[in-house]
């Protein structure tokens, strides 16, 4: 198969079926070994004489540590070290991820200011979990506290910081709005959420000498090594970090964090391998999850429902000693065409961990806003709510005023609603009952950009007739390791069972983030220039080398299919791995990057791998780049209890070319199920007092359970896209879940004839009148 | 480390001894006990396993009623034929209560033991005011976050809610606890939390449940359990009902009615009001509805709770109109 015969697939069965690799709907390579088992995972680690280290948090919000009495803990039996502020080993400050230094301060993991309950401030080793455990609670720490801002609803908040930077605005939308003759103001909000991946975070640290191995699992194997290598002054090289296999991150496990600076450390100060498990009620405050957000939007319509105007005002909260920023203009700029808009932001510092990303930062709550927002115009005009969205249609980026790539947004609303039996919809609230059910039909549309950054890949094609694919980009269950075998087998012509696939090592080939849906386009794209370069060099072997018995021939070409090799007019096949003896070659190897060929440098490859100042923008070139989706949702609604049942979701999504449609859905699939216990369920329920997330465990914080879940249809209606990617494909792990929400809201008010313009959508907000 | 002693127990006689040094608990499905110890509440000092006693895992149904050994499962009793068909309530708390595995693993004398799901109570290391686990220490959880606090039975030293399902249905259906020899009936088995919120049960150091035993009646033969709550499942309840209804021959006046409460009170809730109310009474919408509001008599919501006042009347309207036929 040339690329160019590559390039024509879709990605679903019109590509023609199991044969072709690329585009089936082959299973994860990875499952056996995970549920045989056999898939190790970066705690299950244990190397000789490994000590165990427990976190001790926070109990206060705001203040000082005025003393730590640490006696008695060290004390207690087994316990190897205690670490407090007062002998934290000071690290160096590093890059972050948008490429600018962190600080001109050495990095201190532990401090005696405190800025929020739940921070880390002490830890314990000793030579077994249990005795580490017991002994941390034997700390004795002496606090002053100070007042705190325990969430942006205070008003000792403030309005907090204005990010001027980030305003969008055309046109004149303040008097726009002012002026029109349809006219509505609504706030949505947002509650704090967590990532909550069911393998909780921790690692396994070892020093040999000056070279540290790391066990952990990592979304970003390449910028997490280089973090901790900058921590303790050492070439990238002497790091080394292994994660295989990720059970979840959904944006969490990007970086090295205070509890991989302590475990390091800890490993170093003892000079034994050190294992940190951070406990599930830790993980709510040792790193953050999607900050809280509320926005204010004022639409402005013609009495035939056409936008005016959009005037959107939203606050973040963020930490007071750190700075998230939740874009929540994302989806607001991109989705309609208005002649005016503006969009202002402010982040507010409280005392809380500073919040990171979770499942499509931005576009998630961006859309909950203005996806609940046209909702209620379409009901102030008299419009049904596909219909008025159909109207407002934008043909072209509104925002970066640039073509679309592709925008099958259209067909989406098309086809979902003709799957979903929208037309029979009667737009009244309450029209729909069975029994003590009110059923209601909501929709709304969600979009993802599509990001690209550069990768690189080693492909080896074996005298044995197998190949091998490796690559430091990781799979947290999105499914790299099957689409990169499929690739690879597609661009040799090999069957996708000889193809072995290595990831999430540091000592393989370089590869950035795994994060902002970028990563199955970026890697198909360097495998496939690897794999099809490597399949050249073995065809040149064969029409060149002296002891090919191609060579004979005299042809131009040959063709490779299924792991044999047929010259193009009839005469004798061969497989690969009998080529190779006969050439007596052990392997062929090749390493390619997608870098630019003006800016592949070592320093380029450093700051494509280790930051995100290579990644180009959805708009930067002549398209604007986005993935897109629809979803129809049907909610139940028990009229005397106010409990929402969902009951049954038909989604249809833009993601350009599927790699593998099975895959694709799991991943559409679980961003909805994600964005269910979202609508409904999913809220950090903060102390008021003391700051502490006290629902902070699996079973009280809540995330839908299979009982919540319908079947889910999901219907591709994506074409390839080669503007967005080498082999056609947008963005799909993020997506799935933008829109859900509002999907859900709107069913609601259907259902009831009540607006819950705040998540999640829990039965005490639907009882009363 | 802290240490503890583990002791399997060669017989119930033995349990009860064991039991009865000072720091000790029993194991048996040990999903409360090593939840508990792992949040650092229960710290026991010796921890007498139970769980392999022989003949405490029975479930017998007979004219008389149900006799369920301490030790049975609560996916066993959930699924079992005879007490599907004679206490369909029983059956139905035990089927949403938890989650399967713990179901698996959990034991009915376990289950009435279970402690609130307070937050506040459950972590000693951010909070330390809580009476029900340190006496006189106060509530942290008045002023804090109270939406699953209960409404009904509270004091002013702990409104912690009981979390249990099975035991909503025991109530209601006049169930009696097995301490070897002492019987008590399961009403009393629960303790109001008055100013000794520690105490939950009425169990003395050194007692064992051996069984939990439920007399027959027609109302338990027709009756449900409802349990409302946002997730569908591994939930605790917003608000359930137990209900049980026997009508006359004219099969609309009723002869006999029970009404338990979950999930808003400080104890399994017997909800008498509302059964006086109804008995003697056509079956009907509007009479119920009336009724189970009376359940609500008394509650006091302490901040975001007050839900539960509406809702918890609605739950029984429903469970009584449904095992009626009429809902
Ligand atoms: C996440 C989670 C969700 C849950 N959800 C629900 C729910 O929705 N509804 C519900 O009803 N329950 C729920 N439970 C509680 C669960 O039902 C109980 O944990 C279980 O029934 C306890 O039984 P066990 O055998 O495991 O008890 P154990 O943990 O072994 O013991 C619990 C306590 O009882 C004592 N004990 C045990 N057996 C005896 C005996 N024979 N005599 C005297 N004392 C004894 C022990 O000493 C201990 O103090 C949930 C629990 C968890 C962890
Ligand atoms: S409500 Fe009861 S259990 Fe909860 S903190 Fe107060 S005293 Fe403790």
């Amino acid at each position: 198969m040339t690329p160019v015969a590559a390039k024509m697939k879709r990605g679903d069965s019109t590509d023609g079926g199991a044969a072709s690799a690329l585009g089936s709907r082959l299973s994860r390579i990875d499952g056996p070994a995970k549920i045989k088992g056999q898939a190790r995972y970066g705690l299950e680690h244990h190397p000789a004489n490994m000590a165990y280290a427990v976190i001790v948090q926070s109990t206060i919000p705001s203040g000082h540590i005025r003393a730590i009495d640490s006696k008695p803990a060290e004390a207690a039996p087994g316990v190897l070290l205690v670490i407090t502020p007062d002998n934290v080993m000071p690290l160096k400050p590093i890059t972050t991820w948008t490429g600018a230094p962190s600080s001109d301060k050495p990095y201190l993991a532990l401090t005696r200011e405190i800025n929020f309950t739940g921070q880390h401030v002490a830890a314990v080793i000793a030579e077994t979990f249990e005795q580490a455990s017991e002994a941390a609670g034997l700390l004795r720490i002496d606090y002053e506290e100070k007042e705190s801002i325990p969430s942006y609803d205070d008003p000792k908040s403030g309005a907090g910081n204005p990010l001027d930077a980030m305003a969008v605005a055309w046109g004149d939308a303040g008097r726009a709005f002012a002026e029109a003759p349809v006219r509505i103001e609504q706030t949505y909000r947002t509650p704090r959420e967590y990532n909550v991946p069911i393998e909780p975070h921790g690692l396994v640290a070892e020093w040999q000498g000056d070279m540290l191995t790391v066990w952990e699992p990592s979304q970003w194997v390449n910028f997490m090594i280089h973090n901790y290598a900058e921590w303790y002054g050492l070439p990238d090289e002497k790091v080394r970090l292994i994660s295989p296999y990720v059970g979840g991150g959904f944006g969490s496990k990007a970086f090295a964090l205070g509890h991989g600076a302590i475990a390091t450390m800890a490993a170093k100060m003892l000079n034994r391998p050190v294992k940190l498990a951070v406990t599930r009620p830790q993980t709510f405050t040792a790193f953050g999850g999607r900050p809280a957000t509320r926005q204010t939007l004022s639409l402005g319509a013609t009495k035939e429902g056409n936008l005016l105007s959009i005037v959107q005002k939203g606050a973040n909260e963020t930490s007071v000693d750190g700075v998230w920023v939740e874009p929540l203009a994302s989806v607001t700029a991109l989705m309609y065409a208005t002649p005016n808009l503006s969009a202002r932001q402010n982040i507010v510092p409280v005392n809380t961990v500073t919040p990171c990303a979770l499942r499509a930062p931005g576009e998630n709550p961006s859309a909950w806003g203005i996806e609940c927002a046209i909702d209620e115009l379409s009901y102030e005009v008299g419009i049904d709510p596909v219909a008025i969205r159909l109207l407002n249609y934008a043909e072209e980026d509104p925002h970066a005023k640039k073509p679309w790539s592709t925008r099958r947004l259209r067909e989406a609303y098309e086809e979902g609603a003709k799957a979903f039996g929208w037309a029979k919809r009667n737009p009244k609230p309450r029209s729909m009952r069975d029994g003590h059910h009110l059923i209601g039909w909501g929709v709304a549309a969600g979009t993802y950009p599509v990001r690209r950054t550069a990768g690189e890949a080693l492909v080896r094609i074996f005298a044995d007739g197998r190949a091998e694919v490796a690559s430091s980009g990781i799979d947290m269950g999105q499914g790299t390791y099957t689409i990169l075998a499929q690739t690879a087998a597609e661009a040799i012509g090999m069957p996708v069972e000889q193809i072995e696939v290595k990831l999430g090592d540091s000592a393989l080939p370089g590869a950035p983030v795994a994060g902002g849906s970028q990563l199955a386009n970026l890697m198909t794209g360097a495998v496939h220039k690897a794999a099809t370069a490597a399949r050249d060099e073995l065809i040149g072997l064969a029409i060149n080398d002296p002891k090919s018995p191609f060579r004979e021939l005299q042809a131009n070409t040959l063709s490779i299919a299924d792991g044999v090799i047929s010259p193009p007019r009839g005469g004798e096949s061969m497989s690969i791995a009998e080529l190779l003896r006969r050439l007596g070659r052990d392997k062929i190897e090749v390493q390619r990057d997608t870098l630019p060929e003006n800016a592949n440098s070592a320093a380029d490859k450093l700051a494509t791998y280790n930051t995100i100042t290579r990644m180009r923008s959805p708009t930067d070139g002549d398209y604007s780049l986005h993935a897109w989706c629809v979803h129809f949702i049907e909610v139940r609604v028990d009229e005397d209890f106010g409990t929402v049942r969902v009951s049954r979701v038909v989604s249809a999504l833009d993601s350009g070319r599927l790699y593998n449609p099975k895959l694709a859905e799991s991943q559409w699939k679980g961003g909805i199920i994600m964005g269910i216990g979202q609508a409904l369920l999913e809220e950090g329920l903060v102390d008021p007092r003391q700051g502490r997330v006290i629902n902070n465990n699996l079973g009280d914080y809540l995330i839908a359970t299979n009982a919540d879940i319908p079947d889910i249809e999901v219907i591709s209606v994506g074409v390839p896209d080669f503007h967005a990617s080498a082999l056609g494909g947008k963005a799909v792990g993020e997506l799935g879940i933008v829109g859900v929400a509002p999907a859900i809201a709107n069913a609601v008010y259907h259902a009831t004839g009540k607006r819950i313009r705040e998540l999640p959508i829990t039965l005490e907000k639907l009882l009363g009148d | 480390m802290r240490d503890f002693t583990y002791a399997r127990a060669a017989s119930v006689e033995d349990a009860r001894r064991l039991a009865q040094q000072s720091g000790a608990m029993l194991l048996a499905g040990g999903t409360t006990l090593l939840d508990l110890a792992k949040c650092g509440v229960a710290r026991p000092d010796h921890v007498v396993d139970i769980t392999h006693l022989k003949g405490l895992d029975a479930i017998e149904v007979t004219r008389e009623g149900a006799h369920l050994g301490a030790l049975a499962k609560m996916s066993h009793v959930a699924d079992d034929k005879a007490i599907r068909a004679e206490f369909p309530a029983v059956s139905e708390a035990l089927w949403q209560a938890a989650s399967a595995q713990l179901r698996n693993m959990a034991t009915i004398g376990g289950n009435l033991m279970q402690r609130t799901r307070c937050a506040y109570f459950r972590d000693p290391n951010s909070f330390a005011a809580c009476n029900k686990r340190q006496p006189g220490s106060g509530c942290a959880a008045r002023g804090g976050i109270t939406r699953n606090h209960a409404v009904l039975g509270t004091s002013s030293s702990c409104i912690a809610t009981n979390p249990g399902d099975l035991a909503v249905a025991l109530v209601a259906f006049d169930a009696i606890v097995h301490l070897g020899d002492r019987k008590v009936p399961v009403d009393d088995f629960f303790l109001l939390p008055g100013a000794t919120p520690d105490r939950e049960q009425a169990i003395e150091p050194g007692e064992v449940i051996t069984a939990v035993s439920i007399p027959a009646s027609a109302a338990a033969r027709r009756s449900t359990y409802l349990k409302v709550r946002d997730r569908q499942s591994y939930e605790f309840a917003a608000a359930s009902a137990a209900v049980g209804l026997d009508l006359e021959a004219d099969g609309r006046t009723i002869r006999d009615i029970r009404v338990a409460l979950g999930g808003v009170a400080t104890k399994p809730w017997r909800a008498h009001a509302v059964e006086k109310a109804l008995k003697g009474k056509t079956l009907e919408p509007e009479t119920v509805m009336r009724a189970s509001l009376l359940a609500m008599e008394g509650a006091i919501a302490q901040g975001d709770n007050h839900y539960k006042i509406d809702l918890a009347p609605r739950v029984i309207a429903r469970a009584i109109l449904k095992v009626g036929g009429l809902a």
